[in-house]
């Protein structure tokens, strides 16, 4: 089976939002970027695939030379071979572009994509490659069984749960569930040098134009202070939610 | 040019959310100066649409009868294409999340979701929305001749605007799945965290999973769905789908009440465009006060149950 994860790199949870020029610009100054959660999640379950039914993983990415560390770091998990189109990810149908146009001229079984990246929250890049390629496609999903050229694939849906059945090959939106978090893999120094020996293929990319364009940010307006109610008078507390918030 | 309005329906009828996109493709439409019609999948009910401005609906009767990504992208993507569809617009549901971007692909069009206002420039076309798991806004121009607008949940709102309504019915010949529905699991008669209007969210600081009375008795008073940290999921006190956070299911509801979380910032991210948050808590410097409307500095094994109480008899009141 030949598997195709793809990476986004996004800043770590911790880091503080804050913006330049004039708020046009993310400001990456003591920035940490990590490989996006939802995608580590997929990756991992794609190295227990290949660990347990055998397979050949790939990791690709749509950026620019900045995001090698994150590549590096997936081959030091266990991936076989890394990928990065050299474009800068301007827009979510622009990255899925290249990407659907690297999946025709390779050929995977099961292509996973993180269900959304949390820095833009966009969770289209999965969804907009499978109707490229014209392919089923399952998001959200927390459990993925392959046998043969069949896939179950789980979607966590509201308040329940949603079991889908397609013929590879398959794209999956992975999220938490998809593996336990205590799955996740940290390299080790073996991971990491091995990591330098594995193939790492720069690709030219098809400059899909953008769709969208982010022109300017705005932080969230100050919170006002929290009002304080005492343990022992909870009256106030509801009194307040019913005639100020207007909640009950 | 025109706007379409994509609801969602379930068991045959609309769902809530149905009610805030028809509300925000019709100010949409009012403002571009054009017509809106809307497109309901197996909605008996679909006329209820009349209540928010909508005045025409064309209802799909053939294909999947559970909401199926694939074959309703298809279908709503030939109608748009056959009907001059310019702006589409559809909800921020973990549905319209799985549908939009497969609509998007095949309408070559422009989709930003999380969209919190009605547009503020009309050409070129610039929404403002929600990025960094609502640490910040952003404004985004949509650069194609057709565009989808996924309006953020509880964030326009409902306008009530009582109009006739006539309804088309439509069969879409190409409504055919690539997936086969192999079991659908669902809680029924209990408040899910994407429908409630009240969520009650519990942490570590209840200390074990044979405590969730507490949360789950404060919630059936308040109609409410219950959530938890991601540690109380991944500890197994509670079920995956109730973790809500950054890297859990994002809330955004009208009152979110924590009890014994800290508020970290991935917890506080995902829950933080909830209108108004609650707070109780025995440490006072716990970072939630700082993000909370309204808090209780006290311990959840008592504060609790009397809030509980209290509650049932506001309630009894009416
Ligand atoms: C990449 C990443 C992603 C993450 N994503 C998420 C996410 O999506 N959602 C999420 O929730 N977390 C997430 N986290 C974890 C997050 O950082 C925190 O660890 C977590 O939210 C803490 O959960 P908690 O508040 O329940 O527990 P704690 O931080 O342990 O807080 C427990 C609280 O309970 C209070 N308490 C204790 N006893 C009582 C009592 N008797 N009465 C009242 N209060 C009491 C304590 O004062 C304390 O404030 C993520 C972390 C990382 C690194």
């Amino acid at each position: 089976m030949n598997i195709l994860v793809c990476i986004s790199r996004v800043p770590d949870t911790t880091s503080k939002i804050d913006f330049i020029e004039d708020d046009t610009e993310f400001s990456i100054r003591d920035v940490q970027f990590v490989i996006n959660p939802n995608d580590e999640f997929g990756l991992t379950r794609a190295i227990w695939f290949k660990e347990k039914q055998g397979a050949q993983v790939h990791v690709v990415h749509v950026g620019t030379t900045k995001s090698d560390a994150t590549l590096r770091k997936c081959l030091a998990i266990g991936a076989d071979k890394a990928f990065r189109i050299d474009a800068p990810a301007l827009d979510g149908l622009a990255v899925a572009k290249e990407l659907a146009a690297f999946v025709k001229n390779n050929s995977y079984d099961l292509i996973i994509a993180g269900r959304e990246s949390i820095d833009y929250n966009g969770a289209m890049v999965p969804g907009m490659m499978a109707a490229l390629l014209d392919i089923p496609f399952v998001t959200n999903c927390v459990g993925l069984e392959i046998d043969g050229t069949t896939a179950i694939a789980e979607r966590e849906i509201d308040g329940g749960r949603e079991k889908l059945k397609g013929t590879l090959p398959i794209i999956i939106g992975s999220q938490k569930g998809l593996v336990e978090e205590s799955d996740l893999r940290i390299p080790n120094m073996r991971g990491i040098m091995q990591a330098r020996q594995k193939p790492f293929e720069v690709v030219p990319a098809q400059e899909a134009p953008a769709s969208t364009k982010d022109i300017k940010f705005e932080r969230p307006a100050p919170k006002a202070e929290v009002k304080l109610v005492p343990a022992d008078d909870l009256d106030q507390l509801i009194d307040l939610l019913h005639k100020e918030a207007n909640v009950l | 040019m025109s706007v379409l309005i994509i609801v969602e329906s379930e068991n045959n009828a609309l769902k809530r959310n149905a009610a805030e996109v028809a509300s925000y493709g019709v100010a949409l439409a009012a403002k571009l100066e054009t017509s809106c019609t809307a497109i309901a999948f197996h909605a008996a009910n679909a006329t209820e649409l009349g209540h928010y401005g909508v005045t025409k609906v064309a209802h799909v009767s053939n294909g999947p009868t559970h909401f199926d990504a694939h074959a309703y992208a298809s279908a709503i993507a030939a109608f748009a294409a056959a009907n001059n569809v310019s702006h589409l617009v559809v909800s921020s549901s973990a549905d319209a999340r799985f549908l939009a971007p497969l609509l998007a692909a095949k309408l070559n069009a422009g989709y930003v979701p999380n969209v919190v206002e009605l547009p503020e420039e009309m050409s070129p076309l610039t929404v403002k929305r929600t990025a960094f798991t609502n640490k910040a806004f952003v404004y985004t121009q949509l650069l194609t001749a057709c565009n989808i607008i996924g309006v953020g949940n509880n964030a326009f709102g409902v306008i009530d605007n009582t109009v006739d309504c006539v309804v088309d019915e439509i069969t879409a010949e190409n409504a055919i799945s690539n997936l086969e529905q192999v079991s659908i699991e669902k809680v029924t008669g209990k408040a899910t965290i994407a429908d409630a209007d009240v969520v009650v969210s519990g942490g570590r600081g209840l200390k074990g999973p044979e405590n969730w009375h507490l949360i789950e008795d404060l919630a059936e008073v308040l109609d409410a769905a219950t959530a938890c940290s991601k540690p109380v999921s991944d500890m197994g006190w509670r079920s995956h789908d109730e973790h809500v956070g950054q890297t859990g299911k994002p809330v955004s509801t009208n009152l979110y009440i924590a009890i014994g979380i800290s508020g970290a910032i991935q917890h506080l991210a995902g829950v933080n465009s909830s209108k108004v948050k609650v707070v109780i808590n025995s440490d006072p410097e716990a970072p939630f006060f700082k993000a909370a409307d309204y808090g209780v500095i006290g311990d959840a094994f008592e504060v609790v149950p009397k809030l509980t109480e209290k509650l049932k008899a506001f309630k009894a009141l009416g």
